[in-house]
């Protein structure tokens, strides 16, 4: 049974290996810079056997390989979510050469980090059984606690301990929810769990599986940094080296929903009516705490993690709308996966753009980005478009995730809902604007131009024109979404 | 025989003082013990519902142990990264109070 089904795991082993040689590899060759082009090979193996499964899923009846007795599964949604990490952990290597060389001597171990917390998160989408979803998501949580650790300096140390011991708590809670759940249902199987609670009525009405799935969203919603699980975000976002903020605000967000979207489609959607106002409630509070704190923030990076929040709680009203839809394969999981993909070109190239600015002008206080329209066109123009697209403007992809998502929300009843989230992004304008203004019509301090790398601004291109992209032709990703989706149930 | 019961409330019991240990010290290596019984206080409670609750012969016989063995093995890793980063820590401000981490705020 396991080497038949090991070939299912191709892609998280090669990327594991990968990380290793990288390692192997800074120990080995004196030449640092050749670790970055090497890291990103890494990412083409298991990039290339992803494409494979998902060539030979077009060839199978149904379309998903469930593997190692019901514990994994590849499916058409798992290998969706890890092109999109391997794509963001990619575009994050890409830009993070400058910053790498304030590692000194932990280069190496930078690169294989990421890599190992992007097999975590390709894990997570694939898990279909609470043990490996947990084993999956600490894999993720403790590669990133040493990412954010790597600078070293007191800030860096300080987000790395406060993460770590939330990320610690959170997981512990939801553990406990696991254990309620698979102490009422005899499985830790999601499908198993879901069988059980449909044929053995009186289960339903169990204060301890409410309690348990209370519990269960504690570890999940800390990933996603929703309300109330976001403490650690805007001190995190300050505190770890930007590149490794990039990747946090993108693929641990998109993981999360995944198992988010996994475990409460397949295990408790008898219980929709239940999680359905809890995600509804998260959605709301989310939205406005991270819209309004925002508002006051004077850190690029501290705005962003708030801009963070709001942007978890704009997601969380397409969870909400499948909840009240009754059957689940409605709009609102396609909005999810929509906004994912346009809120990972969106954030990589706003995060792109702050890395290259920030580390020019050795700040990152928003009005210390005076006039940088001037030094750099391009670069101010890539963040003007990013955050253009985060306000929900079109022509980007953000105006569609928005859409999208009010849309699932307006369906299913749930016009309060949208309305919040309007509202929120009427709110989120001001301070996204107060940005472009100071780049645009603020005095630069200097006259020096802003140089950026080659890689970094290739990578920023790519983000750039893939929002663009989503934004006029909306249509190929909805199609991507939609096979996406349909073999979930 | 005893009771499944008393398991759970031993547990829920154990659980409870571990948050309130994470709520309540002031020092990191104590908030690194309180989660810890947290963690043991999930295992008691995987441990008994496996005992107790699930037949005989069936797939899911051991199901609770090896879920508790996995918890065990994550938390030894995870209290290895945290006093990596707690001695880290206090050579940065030579203490481990986690009142005086307090650099980054709203």
């Amino acid at each position: 049974m396991f080497p038949a089904d090991l070939y299912l795991l191709m892609p998280e082993l090669a990327l594991a290996g990968m990380a290793i040689i990288v390692i192997l590899a800074d120990l080995v060759l004196k030449r640092r810079d050749l670790l970055a082009p090497l890291s990103l090979i890494g990412l083409a193996v298991p990039v290339a056997l992803s494409i494979v499964l998902w060539l030979k899923l077009d060839s199978i009846d149904p379309h998903a390989l469930s593997g190692f007795s019901g514990f994994f599964v590849v499916d058409y949604f798992s290998l969706f979510f890890k092109f999109l990490i391997l794509g963001a952990t990619a575009l994050v290597i890409m830009a993070s050469r400058e910053s790498v060389t304030r590692f000194s001597r932990f280069q190496g171990e930078y690169y294989a980090l990421i890599m190992m917390a992007s097999g975590g998160m390709m894990l997570m989408a694939a898990a279909t059984e609470l043990v490996s979803i947990y084993v999956a998501l600490e894999l993720s949580a403790l590669s990133t606690v040493a990412l954010i650790a790597l600078l070293k300096n007191s800030r860096s140390i300080e987000a790395s301990m406060k993460f770590l011991i939330l990320s610690a708590i959170s997981s512990a809670v939801m553990l406990y929810g696991m254990a309620l759940v698979f102490g009422l249902t005899g499985s830790t199987r999601l499908l198993d769990i879901a069988d059980r609670l449909t044929s053995v009525s009186e289960l339903i009405d169990q204060p301890a599986l409410l309690l348990g799935v209370i519990f269960i969203i504690t570890g999940f919603g800390f990933k996603i940094s929703s309300v109330p699980f976001q403490m650690w975000v805007p001190d995190v976002y300050e505190g770890a080296p930007t590149p490794v903020a990039a990747y946090l605000s993108v693929a641990s967000k998109a993981a999360g929903f995944a198992v988010i979207i996994r475990v409460f489609f397949l295990a408790f959607g008898s219980l929709t009516d239940e999680w359905a106002l809890l995600f509804a409630v998260l959605a709301a509070v989310s939205m406005f705490i991270g819209n309004l704190v925002a508002i006051a923030q004077k850190n690029i990076k501290r705005m962003l993690g708030y801009s963070t929040i709001a942007h978890a709680g704009f997601i969380m009203v397409g969870l909400a709308a499948i909840g009240r839809e009754g059957e689940l394969l409605g709009p609102g999981v396609e909005s999810i996966l929509f906004y994912l993909v346009a809120y990972a070109a969106t954030n990589l190239g706003a995060f792109i753009a702050v890395i290259a600015i920030s580390s020019k002008i050795n700040s990152e206080l928003i009005d210390d980005y005076a006039g940088v329209a001037r030094r750099n066109p391009f670069l101010a123009f890539a963040l003007a478009v990013s955050l253009v697209s985060l306000m929900g403007l079109p022509p980007t992809a953000g105006f569609w995730a928005k859409l999208n998502v009010f849309n699932a929300a307006i369906e299913t009843d749930l016009v309060w809902l949208a309305l919040i989230g309007m509202i929120n992004s009427v709110i989120s304008a001001y301070f996204y604007l107060r940005v472009i203004k100071t780049m645009y019509l603020s005095p630069p301090a200097s006259e020096e131009r802003i140089t950026a790398d080659l890689p970094l601004k290739a990578a920023l291109a790519i983000a750039v024109i893939g929002l663009l992209f989503i934004g006029i032709v909306p249509g190929f990703v909805m199609d991507v979404v939609e096979t996406a989706v349909g073999t979930l149930a | 025989m005893i009771n499944i019961e008393y398991y759970l409330v031993l547990s829920a019991a154990i659980f409870c003082i571990g948050v309130y240990g994470v709520l309540a010290r002031r020092n990191a290596i104590l908030i690194l013990m309180s989660i810890e019984l947290m963690l043991q206080a999930v295992n008691i409670n995987l441990i008994a519902f496996s005992t107790y609750l699930i037949p005989k012969g069936e797939l899911e016989e051991h199901l609770g142990f090896i879920f508790a063995i996995f918890v065990i093995t994550i938390a030894a890793a995870e209290v290895g990264l945290a006093l990596g980063i707690i001695l880290r820590l206090y050579r940065n401000r030579a203490s481990v109070n986690v009142d005086e981490v307090n650099l980054m705020k709203w």
